[in-house]
């Protein structure tokens, strides 16, 4: 909302520097925005007025025009049509700034000769001036303006641009900021008041009105001017919609404008003579009616739609748009200017339905009083029989089916002081209230009182509502700071986090780099994670109004987004790529929100080239990937098994499923080679993929410390010739299975010429160690001569020569 | 005969340490020359024999060899020790050469913002929880005072999901805030409640350098018997001054929510220009960082508590703001492209 500090001066004398007006409006919920200074550059340039007109010597177009300024005169030329004599005008003297009104540029204007003729100044039009676009001709000042004086004096202005919080629309309007500068400043709000003068016939024999939906339009009011005639507006009114960015029009849509910048009621005016049968009707929209609005569109109205119809078809869309056969033109003699207040849940849904919003369906879908379309439309009548020579029937139309009566609210010193922490006196809690109008009444309690809410106050309805204003009026920077007391809510732990967490370390210490990647996808980014190309699983969760087919399907999988981060940081990173992310999945349900599923996704790619001077890196492969998830599940102390499997987005047989105890807890494996070509990668792409609810509910129970032997350890290498499918977990879990075998790691796996052919051999160390005493040479021979044996007979495993 | 004895040692002596070339075969020459068992030792023990004159003469001279013996391994150990101090630098590394890669990841930046947020709040007792991420329009607009048509909620421009009920609403959307959660933890827990909600976030939002549809938020709770409005400003303030650090200035000025009344915009001094108002700050010298305020009455009466009793205070704030003004980051799309050029930046 803009609004013009001079037309604010007009209801409250403010004596207060600017920063300290914007400051405390601020301070108080009417955010300051922006601020523009009108006339700022207006050096040199007075208001003067025209005491001759005469020919240019040297050209037809161009005149020579005198302007009177007070002390002096001054002759300049002047190609400007309308030049008459008697008008008040802005000159410009040789120096002033101005807009240069072709170009658009801030010039300095020099003394020029023109045509042979020397002029030393200019008369200027209002887009010289930086006002307005207008530069047909120039700008004429009410008579009244004081010639000589700068017109920065006389014009200039201050306009602010307000940031209205939803809950107070009366601020949409000069009167209602004017009562917030009081309030938070101080003052007198003077409002002028109105005063018409009537005709002798009635209202009520020109035109009836109906509410046929009470529940839409609990008041609808109107009065009728006869004999008017359209022009435009005066300057100083135009002025002031200009200051606040509206178009003016013509006297009487300026006027219905103007009212509604001044008192926050927006108000339409009728061609009376268009409207049919003298008989207004506000009701529902029929099925199907349709109506050409003033912006030349026509529209198809929805039945939950509120119109203004007359006996015959809608002439508006009630509180968001007039027709365009009751538009007032340059023909229209009698006006009904209508003042109404509807259903501000209607109007929004019309204006978003329709998706038409005005400056009207703004402030009615905000909700507003319902006291004001009286007040509004004394208002615009006044100004219209002042303003266009028209003449105003007796009374008004007031249909008033909402009346309500407005309960007060009781409030006291304890509650006040329980929501702010702060004491804050009776006294000084009704003298902040009354300062925003309110009217404080004593009641039997001592330290309470009986608040009516102001008419124009919408947005209060409760105490916390009073409480708020008071501590707006005190300043929220007077409240004093506290720190939360005792108690403290007992404590609910959540595992998830501490395992999310626990598992980003993790990931971090081994090298990835995490990523966050969207929650919503495509159809067709989704089903290149299947070899085919093809959808698998149930349909996702589909938004109803995505804003691009990009965005449009709830991801089922984390695969999809990391998959696509990877391709793109191949094209710029040489080193391999290890990504990983934390996130959410969504899995349909019939009726009900989607599943929400904790997921863990992490893809490594190989190098490509990264060189280093030490020499090569380690290659990528599927056991770089697999020693991330043994690291991962050994750090959360779970013991995990693989075995081949994996899934639809892997390489057949080097995939591998992960298990935690009979848990399938994720899968691991080489990104099968259509799943690298449909998402544009290079190189070989390892994926790992765990279900975070499933480690979580299968996460160990408490640690034990294990004590450490104190007897030496004894080693020994051991070579197995195994036939080929021979795993490497079934010898591992043989020798493992033995007490005194402390440790075994392969350090050797060959296959080749040196073996015969379907065999092969595993080198491994083997780790000897008692809690209990130190091992002799005889035991550990025993003992080793023990696994061969049971390597043997169950394995067919045999010490390499 | 010792004189002979000695001149013979002494040329043998030099003649051996002029080939000695490192401090251990000096060593042993030291053993042969100078040691208990050396001639020279058993010259001088001999001395003892014999006759007095001769004994004057020859121990003058073996006392004589002794010391240019030490005196000269001193100065070859010297000499010694300098060549070896020169060896090894001329062997010395190139100490600019890089250093092995240790393989490290980092942390996407939000998760390290968020993880600052949810530790300064843990610290003041808040605990952390969550909640779905699609929700039920209850909980989303109306259980937070916004019935349907509520000119509040043009605020949130929203992301519905395709479905519709029998009755043929359609009440299921990405939720546009966090705090729906704020319901959700009302309905299940009585009070005393103090949480915090981090997630993300979802707006009907065409993107630019400063939009992005899918954003994260903090959300806070507190509910119990008195708790104030002045509470909440002691949070809020104690947490910017732990975040941006003591220097920055806070403001706290009235706005409107509408589950919140009253209600508060938290605001801190602009970092670019210290108040005196830039672009960043859009000219006002402050930048807005929590939306905030006390609990509305009718929020609590819809999950069950009586406002006349408890009273609480909410308030929210968007994530990626926060590093956005600390880094300088001019353009937040960079957070979910997750260009890694990007992110190994934090």
């Amino acid at each position: 909302m803009k609004v013009s500090f001079r037309w604010l001066s007009d209801y409250v004398d403010i004596s207060a520097p600017l920063e300290e007006v914007t400051e405390r409006l601020t301070m108080a919920g009417l955010e300051v925005g922006g601020m523009q200074v009108i006339g700022a550059g207006w050096n040199n340039i007075v208001v003067g007025k025209i005491v001759g007109v005469d020919a240019h010597p040297n050209a037809d177009r161009l005149r020579l025009v005198t302007v009177e300024l007070g002390k002096q005169q001054s002759t300049v030329v002047c190609g400007a049509p309308n030049l008459t004599i008697g008008d008040n005008v802005a000159f410009a003297h040789v120096g002033a700034q101005l807009i240069e009104g072709d170009s658009g540029e801030v010039i300095q204007l020099t003394s020029a000769r023109i045509r042979g003729v020397v002029s030393e100044g200019m008369v200027c039009s209002e887009k010289e001036l930086g006002i307005s676009d207008r530069h047909e001709g120039i700008m004429i000042l009410p008579p009244e303006a004081p010639v000589g004086t700068p017109l920065s004096e006389y014009l200039g202005d201050t306009i602010l641009d307000l940031d209205i919080t939803p809950n107070r629309p009366d601020c949409l309007s000069v009167i209602g900021v004017a009562r917030e500068i009081v309030a938070v400043l101080g003052g007198r709000l003077s409002i002028p008041e109105i005063h018409c003068e009537e005709l002798e016939s009635a209202i009520d024999s020109f035109v009836s009105v109906e509410i046929a939906d009470p529940d839409l339009c609990p008041r609808y009011c109107a009065s009728l001017l006869t004999e008017v005639k359209v022009g435009s507006s005066p300057q100083w009114l135009q002025q002031r919609l200009l200051a606040c960015g509206m178009r003016p029009i013509s006297n009487i849509v300026d006027i219905t404008n103007y009212v509604m910048l001044e008192y926050g009621q927006p108000l339409h005016a009728f061609d009376y003579d268009r409207i049919h049968g003298k008989q207004i009707i506000v009701r529902r929209a029929e099925k199907g009616e349709t109506m050409t609005a003033l912006d030349g569109v026509e529209r198809t109205l929805g039945q939950d739609m509120l119109v203004i119809a007359d006996k015959e078809r809608v002439i508006a869309i009630a509180g968001i748009m007039g027709g365009l056969d009751t538009e007032v033109t340059a023909n229209t003699t009698s006006v009904l200017i209508e003042s109404a207040n509807f259903n501000q849940a209607a109007i929004h849904r019309g204006s978003v339905n329709l998706r038409l919003s005005s400056e009207a369906s703004l402030r009615f879908e905000k909700g507003l009083s319902r006291d004001l379309p009286v007040v509004a439309l004394k208002r615009a009548t006044e100004l219209m029989l002042e303003l266009t020579g028209g003449k105003v029937a007796k009374g008004v139309i007031d249909v008033y089916p909402g009346k309500r009566q407005v309960e007060p609210i009781l409030l006291s010193a304890a509650e006040v002081k329980r929501l702010l922490g702060m004491e804050v006196g009776v006294s000084e809690i009704v003298r902040t209230l009354e300062l925003l109008g309110f009217g404080c009444e004593q009641t039997e309690l001592p330290s309470s009182v009986r608040v009516n809410v102001p008419w124009w106050r919408t947005d209060i309805s409760c105490t916390a509502d009073l409480v708020e204003e008071v501590a707006r009026i005190i300043g929220y920077d007077n409240i004093p700071t506290t720190m939360l007391g005792a108690p403290l809510p007992e404590h609910e732990s959540v595992p998830m986090l501490a395992l999310r967490r626990k598992l980003r370390s993790i990931l971090v210490s081994c090298g990835f780099q995490e990523v966050l990647t969207y929650s919503l996808t495509s159809l067709e980014v989704m089903s290149r994670i299947s070899p085919e190309l093809q959808l698998t699983g149930a349909v996702p969760v589909k938004v109803a109004n995505p804003m691009s087919r990009d965005h449009e399907y709830l991801r089922t999988s984390l695969r999809t987004g990391l998959l696509s981060v990877l391709a793109r940081n191949q094209k710029y990173e040489e080193n391999g790529i290890r990504l990983f992310e934390i996130g959410k999945v969504f899995l349909p349900q019939e009726k009900d929100l989607p599943q929400e599923k904790e997921m863990l996704c992490a893809v490594l790619s190989s190098s490509q080239g990264g060189l280093s001077w030490r020499g090569e890196a380690e290659p990528v492969d599927f056991f770089s990937a697999k020693g991330v998830v043994e690291t991962l599940l050994s750090r959360l102390e779970l013991a995990a098994s693989f075995e081949t499997g994996g899934d639809e987005s892997l390489c057949p047989g080097r995939g591998a499923d992960i298990t935690v105890g009979n848990d399938k807890v994720g899968v691991i494996g080489e990104l099968h080679p259509k799943v690298s070509e449909a998402f544009e990668l290079s190189g070989t792409a390892y994926l790992i993929e765990i279900d975070l609810d499933k480690l979580e509910s299968s996460a160990g129970g408490p640690k034990k410390y294990e004590p450490i032997s104190r007897y030496p350890s004894t080693t020994r290498d051991i070579a197995l010739l195994v036939d080929e499918p021979i795993t490497h977990e079934q010898v591992y879990d043989i020798v493992k299975g033995f007490s005194l075998v402390d440790q075994v790691a392969l350090f050797d796996l060959y296959s080749g010429e040196q073996v015969s052919v379907g065999k092969k051999s595993f080198a491994f160390r083997i780790v000897y160690q008692s809690p209990t005493h130190t091992l002799t040479d005889e035991e550990v021979d025993k003992v080793q001569q023990q696994i061969l044996d049971k390597l043997a007979r169950e394995l067919g495993a045999s010490l390499r020569a | 005969m010792v004189l002979n004895q000695l001149e013979e040692l002494t040329s043998r002596a030099f003649d051996e340490l002029g080939k000695v070339t490192n401090l251990e075969e000096l060593e042993a020459w030291r053993i042969r020359y100078l040691g208990r068992k050396s001639s020279l030792i058993q010259i001088l023990r001999l001395l003892a024999t014999l006759p007095l004159e001769d004994r004057r003469v020859a121990g003058a001279r073996a006392n004589e060899v002794k010391k240019t013996f030490e005196a000269r391994l001193a100065e070859k150990k010297t000499s010694l020790e300098l060549a070896a101090t020169l060896s090894l630098q001329r062997e010395s590394l190139d100490v600019t050469l890089p250093g092995e890669r240790v393989l490290l990841g980092r942390l996407h930046p939000t998760t390290q913002i968020l993880d600052e947020i949810c530790h300064i709040f843990q610290d003041m007792g808040f605990q952390v929880v969550e909640g779905p991420e699609v929700e039920w329009e209850y909980y989303n607009f109306e259980a937070l005072n916004m019935p349907a048509d509520h000119p509040a909620r043009d605020m949130f421009a929203t992301l519905w999901i395709d479905f519709e009920t029998e009755a043929g609403d359609r009440p299921m959307l990405l939720r546009t805030h966090t705090s729906p959660v704020q319901i959700r933890v009302m309905e299940k827990s009585p009070p005393p409640i103090r949480i915090i909600a981090p997630g993300r976030v979802y707006r009907y939002e065409a993107t630019d350098a400063t939009h992005e549809w899918m954003f994260y938020q903090v959300e806070g709770l507190a509910v119990d018997r008195n708790i104030t409005l002045a509470d909440l400003k002691g949070t809020l303030f104690e947490f910017a001054r732990r975040l941006f650090g003591k220097e920055r200035k806070c403001r706290f000025r009235c706005d409107y929510f509408p589950f919140v009344e009253p209600g508060v915009e938290v605001a801190i001094d602009c970092f670019v220009c210290g108040g005196a108002g830039c672009r960043l700050c859009g000219n006002s010298g402050w930048i807005e960082i929590i939306g905030a305020g006390m609990v509305h009455p009718e929020v609590l009466r819809r999950v069950d508590i009586d406002p006349e009793v408890y009273s609480g205070f909410a308030f929210g704030m968007g994530v990626e703001r926060i590093p956005i003004l600390r880094y300088g980051i001019d353009d937040i799309r960079l957070f979910y492209s997750n260009d890694v050029r990007f992110l190994r930046q934090f």
